[in-house]
């Protein structure tokens, strides 16, 4: 996870500041986000592969809603003893619903995301996990999601 | 929401990133046999029905100096979790914010919130101001750091929504 930090100067801030939303759904999109930023069509396409290639952007496109696109997905955590840690979080890593986890300080210390394609199988996937560790997996299903505002502000 | 055979592969077309050319659309409408125009529309149209949440850059917030985060949890009261909810997850360091269940006795937090920040100071003092948002309505919270990545595959979405 690690990666070198990138330093963006006035114009690549600009453009990581401006462009995180409201990208046109027009013919020529980059060209009204440049006139918008004050740069030219070529200088944005050019900065933004730039910045792509440094890593200092993941991506540039839509963002997916991914309940949309169907299946199912569950936080879900185990409390953990430390001397079996390791093993455990092989067992639970095995399964292939199980999208990402983290270890994380609390008692509680095991999070994991489970991701299927239909969501009776969050269920029999957690009560697998539960028979193959034999520790309780707790499941937080989101019951509302709230709209983001997160920006990144560079 | 449902979407269609075209719907689905102008996502899968797209999902990882638009042509960073001038006429993206039409790039992406010669590869799937379409029209720039039905690209365009269909867009239009999944964004409004909110499949698309938004259209922009996502800035690896790692590389940016974002490099700490929590996952700060907070003990609500019920009736005034959803508008609370909604004023924490506005908050523009919150990168996630759900309402759950709560997993009595061992677990007595239902609003989670995601809390990124350039260090765990920083992060600490957001976490503060989400106190303060959530006032008197809140009986207890946590902020839950992570210490290992264990498994981190893409949450990209296939034909059948599997990561």
């Amino acid at each position: 996870m690690t990666r070198p930090l990138y330093h963006p100067d006035a114009v690549d801030r600009r453009i990581i500041n401006g462009l995180q939303e409201g990208f046109a759904l027009s013919p020529r999109p980059f060209a009204e986000a440049a006139a918008r930023l004050g740069l030219e069509e070529d200088e944005l396409i050019s900065r933004l592969e730039n910045l792509r290639r440094r890593g200092a952007i993941t991506r540039f496109g839509p963002f997916i809603d991914a309940a949309a696109m169907g299946g199912a997905f569950c936080l879900c955590a185990m409390a953990v003893p430390d001397d079996h840690f390791d093993l455990v979080a092989a067992e639970v890593n095995a399964f292939p619903e199980v999208a990402h986890n983290y270890e994380r300080q609390h008692p509680l210390n095991m999070w994991f995301v489970l991701a299927t394609e239909r969501p009776e199988q969050i269920e029999a996937t957690a009560r697998a996990i539960e028979a193959a560790t034999g520790l309780d997996v707790l499941r937080f299903p989101k019951l509302e999601e709230f709209f983001i505002g997160f920006r990144v502000t560079a | 929401m449902m979407l269609d055979a075209t719907e689905r592969r102008i996502i899968e077309a797209t999902q990882a990133g638009l042509p960073l050319s001038p006429a993206p659309y039409a790039e992406v409408a010669a590869q799937l046999g379409l029209k720039e125009r039905e690209v365009i529309d269909l867009l239009r149209d999944l964004q409004a029905r909110g499949v698309i949440r938004r259209i922009g850059i996502a800035p690896n917030h790692y590389a940016l100096g974002m490099v700490a985060n929590g996952m700060s949890v907070w003990d609500v009261d019920d009736a005034a979790a959803s508008d609370l909810g909604a004023r924490v997850g506005n908050l523009d360091f919150v990168s996630h914010c759900y309402l759950r269940p709560r997993a009595l006795p061992r677990w007595p937090y239902n609003l989670f919130a995601m809390v990124h920040g350039r260090s765990r100071e920083e992060v600490e003092e957001k976490r503060a101001e989400i106190a303060a948002l959530l006032g008197a309505a809140c009986r207890q919270g946590d902020i839950l750091y992570s210490t290992r990545i264990l498994k981190k595959t893409g949450l990209r979405i296939g034909r059948q929504g599997k990561a």
